[in-house]
């Protein structure tokens, strides 16, 4: 089964750590990437750009779309990257995002959601 | 010879040639990617230059030649001393030049053991059996299951350290581990034809055939295993699943239910030869769950139209499988028989049961029964939130979207 672990973080949190807490972080990060990517578990992941370089496309007023630059939401924490990960269980892959650094030091939160699959039984 | 028939003729070839291999030299994991490559060697030399006169005297020629390579490398030839020490069986010296020899059965069936070996994980096991018994390479597999194929390689490449790590051997597993260790090969296999039978149409084009692939290896199992009920309940109930693939999607992709299927669209000949089978094991063998469920999917298959169905029947059947293999899964099956012959309130009632199971409880299926009985009920507005509720607690896109049309037709009311 395949799970989508969703990184959510306060932008910029890094440029206020020392050298070596950013150098212990990145370790862990990959500790846990080497670990996934040996146990065949590892599907894929992307870490994504500063939020204020984003746009955001939305529905106009009259009809039509608008874009406007920044996030869609304006929160403390934004959306930061992701990780995909097939295993056997949604127990383990709540374990692996407990495990990210983000969590373990405070820094933001991961949520783990099923990806949803193109096959189906017979009901 | 066209590719096809060439891969066909080197699936065929994979583990007899990898049983050789294994049986001369005693090491899975390095024979397992000399046989890889030696059929990757094939599917492009054997196209272009045709299909050599003794095919599998060919296989195991080149696959024995990329064994002694690797060992011709200095750090491999350590491990192989370590290994050698460690690990040949003592008849691998005094075997017959082993590709003189007629394709052995056993072979087949020590790699299906080894493959489906309990040190692995279910998704392991699935993969090195694909790999290793099935002939599929591991970008295929990789496509297969939609995952990337470093992500695959590297599966199985655990999949086999751990097998080496468990100290497993190729040889049969004692009478007293037997029944559990077919089990799980059984339950691979029905696995694998699973994932393939379920993947819906569009996709399906890019996917290797794993129902296909499931249904070779359970018929190769069966060669192997005539004597076993379990096998050829298996195989039965592969073939009458099977047999709905045409009438099972709509022209969109959408998923067609059993009481919708047109029957005319069924794979006669799969439908025939799965009762055939189903039906001349259980007067020998004590019933097992894969003979049951392949009874109970001869018994739809007979009814010439879904009114016909014969449920008292198939009430009967899920009773001896809620014996034989008690589960809440048959159960919520068992309860949409019940509703057929009792009437929806009686099949509510026994999905009543269920409510307070762990393994059901919340599950998109159980919630899917209860809004069809409630909808056989009358129960509009009920069968509607159970429709929503399972809509939601699906992972599959076609049952969601199925289930939201049913939702959707209860509203619209």
């Amino acid at each position: 089964m395949k799970y989508m672990l969703l990184i959510w973080n306060r932008p910029g949190f890094v440029e206020e750590l020392s050298e070596a807490e950013r150098t212990a972080i990145f370790g862990e990060v990959d500790e846990i990437m080497k670990e996934l990517t040996e146990s065949g578990e590892l599907v894929g992941g992307e870490a994504l750009a500063h939020p204020s370089q984003a746009r955001t496309a939305r529905p106009a007023a009259g009809g039509g779309a608008e874009i406007t630059d920044g996030p869609f939401m304006e929160s403390k924490e934004q959306f930061a990257g992701y990780l995909t990960v097939d295993c056997e269980t949604l127990e383990r892959a709540a374990e692996i995002a407990a495990r990210w650094p983000d969590v373990r030091h405070g820094f933001g939160v991961l949520e783990v959601r099923a990806v949803m699959e193109q096959a189906g039984t017979e009901m | 010879m066209t590719s096809p028939a060439i891969e066909d003729l080197l699936r065929t070839f994979a583990p007899q040639v990898l049983g050789v291999l294994v049986r001369r030299h005693g090491q899975f994991y390095a024979c397992e990617d000399a046989v890889q490559e030696a059929l990757l060697a094939a599917a492009v030399q054997w196209p272009a230059q045709g299909v050599p006169d003794h095919p599998r005297s060919w296989l195991v020629t080149v696959a024995t030649r990329r064994l002694t390579d690797e060992w011709r490398s200095e750090h491999a030839r350590r491990e192989r001393e370590v290994a050698v020490a460690v690990r040949q069986p003592a008849y691998a010296a005094v075997a017959p030049p082993a590709d003189e020899e007629p394709p052995s059965g056993d072979d087949t069936l020590r790699l299906l053991f080894l493959c489906c070996h309990p040190a692995l994980p279910v998704s392991g096991q699935v993969a090195l059996t694909l790999r290793a018994v099935g002939g599929l390479s591991t970008a295929e597999i990789a496509r297969a299951y939609l995952v990337p194929e470093a992500t695959m390689s590297q599966r199985i490449r655990r999949a086999k350290q751990r097998i080496e790590a468990a100290g497993a051997r190729f040889t049969l597993p004692s009478p007293a581990d037997r029944d559990e260790r077919l089990a799980s090969v059984l339950r691979v296999l029905y696995l694998i034809f699973n994932e393939g039978y379920t993947a819906s149409s569009g996709e399906a084009l890019h996917r290797a055939d794993l129902t296909a692939d499931a249904i070779r290896l359970a018929r190769e199992l069966r060669r192997v295993l005539p004597d076993d009920g379990e096998v050829a309940g298996l195989l039965a109930l592969m073939l009458l699943t099977d047999a709905h693939r045409a009438a099972r999607t709509g022209p969109a992709g959408e998923l067609v239910p059993l009481a919708e299927q047109d029957r005319s669209r069924w794979d006669r000949d799969a439908v025939a030869e799965g009762v055939a089978l189903v039906t001349e094991a259980l007067t020998w063998s004590a019933p097992g769950p894969y003979q049951v469920q392949a009874a109970i999917a001869a018994v739809h298959a007979e009814a010439p139209t879904a009114e016909d169905t014969d449920w008292r029947q198939i009430v009967a059947l899920y009773r001896v499988l809620a014996r034989v293999a008690p589960n809440p899964m048959v159960t919520l099956n068992q309860a949409v028989a019940v509703a057929m012959v009792d009437g929806p309130r009686a099949g509510l009632a026994l999905l009543a049961t269920l409510d307070a199971d762990d393994r059901t409880a919340g599950h998109h299926r159980l919630a899917a029964v209860r809004a069809h009985l409630l909808d056989l009920a009358g129960d509009r507005a009920e069968a509607r939130a159970a429709y929503l509720a399972a809509a939601r607690a699906t992972t599959s896109l076609p049952e969601r979207r199925h289930l939201e049309v049913r939702a959707a037709r209860l509203a619209g009311r």
